[in-house]
């Protein structure tokens, strides 16, 4: 049974974590992801849930008590953006690599400076390599289901998981989202059974490695995100039966006979579909593919459907002094010499169908160039 | 000790209780102490002087070293009053 409740995507990140009631939330909250943590801790004052819910005094020492909970038995969700991500960072590395099954809300937002609020992924593309799971949503309703998925694929590999939605864009907005009852999300994740607990086993974790173990351990590492690749699909497709989405490692949309496709992240999809539609109806064979799961990348799927198709690219981030990070991705995936770069969005800017349009109708004549900055005024 | 593969060890650097009673540390020395019992007088200062305690006394008597967990520091060696331990280099 589901009901559909007028949320925003921080709305819906806030309702899962109702749901789920964490033993353990440590936030320090920082906008756009505020409104997580208000909620949240509305729910406790409310009684709506028995969390710990432990105030700190920086992001840092958010991660932190997420990780030290974590292992001593806890199931701990969080919530930041932008520089409170960025204050994790040393953490974040941490808590890979000892392997705790913790799941974190991103609501992207750019990194200073200037100082700005307003989305652009360079936030979560920074911690692309320190070993998180990372899932990106289009909107309120796929913050609400890669929640459930990423609670269970945490618990299953222990690794933290990642779900990025844009800041403000989909954080903001409200929309109608499917929301399953209460005991059917207990039941779906079941309780939590830590192989190990700080509390109840002689145990240290967080020990020194040297040169003698360390790459050992890295490579436990590697093997769990191979592992996290399949069980992906496997618990999407669990809730699927629950919940009604597209299922898979990206979304395909128009893809088949496309010749042109636009691969692109999180909201903008919305607004790339909408421009499908209509050049669709003038017989201009556009596609999408919607990139859901980023950590860990689907290399060799990528490639079978991206094939021999030209390729455009869209970075709402971009790498400075080289090329941008989904583009490096998906060139090195499909190995593709008909693929183009697009960056657009950085902290905030608007992106319009119509410059998506422009974008198609170029690749359509091929006068796209490998590189473009789309709305910046040069 | 033969070291593990990835797939041997625990999870995230996990160590269960009691790890330093098999984790051997004196293979990292370069030279180790040896006694000269002739000479040792059973004064007992290398017992006490020893960071690793690998020197041990029985009945009022100095013991042989147990050196699997001996740095091969040279304190025993420069404590000895009666110039007993001579650190030689391992081979
Ligand atoms: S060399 Fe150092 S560690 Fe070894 S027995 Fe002597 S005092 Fe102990
Ligand atoms: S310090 Fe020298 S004399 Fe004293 S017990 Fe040790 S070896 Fe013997």
């Amino acid at each position: 049974m589901k009901k559909i409740k007028a949320l925003t995507g921080n709305g819906a990140a806030s309702e899962i974590m109702r749901q789920v009631n964490p033993d353990v939330v440590a936030a320090y909250p920082i906008t756009p992801s505020t409104q997580i943590m208000e909620d949240f801790s509305q729910y406790l004052a409310d009684g709506k849930v028995d969390t710990e819910l432990i105030r700190v005094e920086s992001e840092h020492s958010a991660i932190s008590a997420c990780v030290g909970a974590s292992h001593a038995g806890a199931r701990v969700m969080t919530a930041t953006s932008s520089a409170g991500l960025a204050f994790m960072w040393e953490v974040l590395g941490v808590a890979a690599g000892l392997r705790t099954p913790m799941v974190m809300n991103v609501v992207n937002r750019t990194l200073s400076s200037p100082i700005n609020i307003h989305c652009d992924h360079s936030d979560s593309m920074g911690a692309r390599d320190l070993g998180w799971i990372q899932i990106y949503s289009e909107n309120a309703n796929e913050v609400y289901i890669n929640n459930l998925i990423a609670i269970k694929l945490a618990e299953k590999i222990n690794l933290p998981v990642m779900i990025c939605q844009d800041g403000f864009i989909t954080s903001h907005c409200v929309e109608g989202v499917d929301i399953l009852e209460d005991k059917d999300v207990k039941k779906f994740i079941g309780e939590f059974k830590p192989k190990y607990s700080l509390l109840k086993d002689n145990i240290a974790i967080g020990n020194l490695a040297l040169p003698d173990y360390f790459y050992e351990i890295k490579m436990q590492n590697v093997i769990a995100m191979e592992k996290a690749k399949k069980e992906f699909l496997r618990i999407d497709k669990e809730v699927n039966k629950l919940l009604k989405h597209e299922t898979g490692y990206f979304e395909e949309y128009k893809l088949k006979d496309a010749k042109v496709v636009i691969v692109a992240l999180s909201s903008t999809c919305g607004t790339v579909k909408s421009v499908i539609n209509e050049l669709r109806k003038k017989g201009k064979k556009v596609g999408l593919l919607k990139l859901r799961l980023f950590r860990p990348f689907p290399k060799e799927e990528l490639k079978r459907v991206l094939g021999n198709k030209k390729i455009i690219v869209m970075d709402r981030s971009v790498s400075l002094g080289s090329d941008a990070p989904l583009y490096i991705e998906i060139k090195n995936a499909t190995e593709s010499k008909d693929i183009y770069s697009i960056i657009y969005g950085l902290g905030g800017r608007n992106i319009y169908e119509k410059e998506i349009k422009y974008i198609f109708e170029r690749a359509l004549n091929n006068k796209l160039k490998k590189l473009e900055y789309v709305g910046v005024r040069k | 000790m033969k070291l593990k593969n990835a797939r041997e060890i625990e999870e995230g650097t996990v160590l269960k209780e009691g790890t330093s009673k098999k984790n051997k540390t004196g293979n990292w020395k370069t030279f180790e102490p040896v006694v000269d019992f002739d000479k040792c007088i059973h004064c007992m200062k290398c017992v006490m002087y020893c960071p690793d305690i690998c020197i041990f006394q029985k009945n009022g008597k100095r013991g042989k070293n147990d050196l699997s967990m001996c740095k091969g520091c040279g304190i025993c060696a420069q404590v000895c009053p009666a110039n007993a331990i001579k650190m030689v280099k391992r081979k």
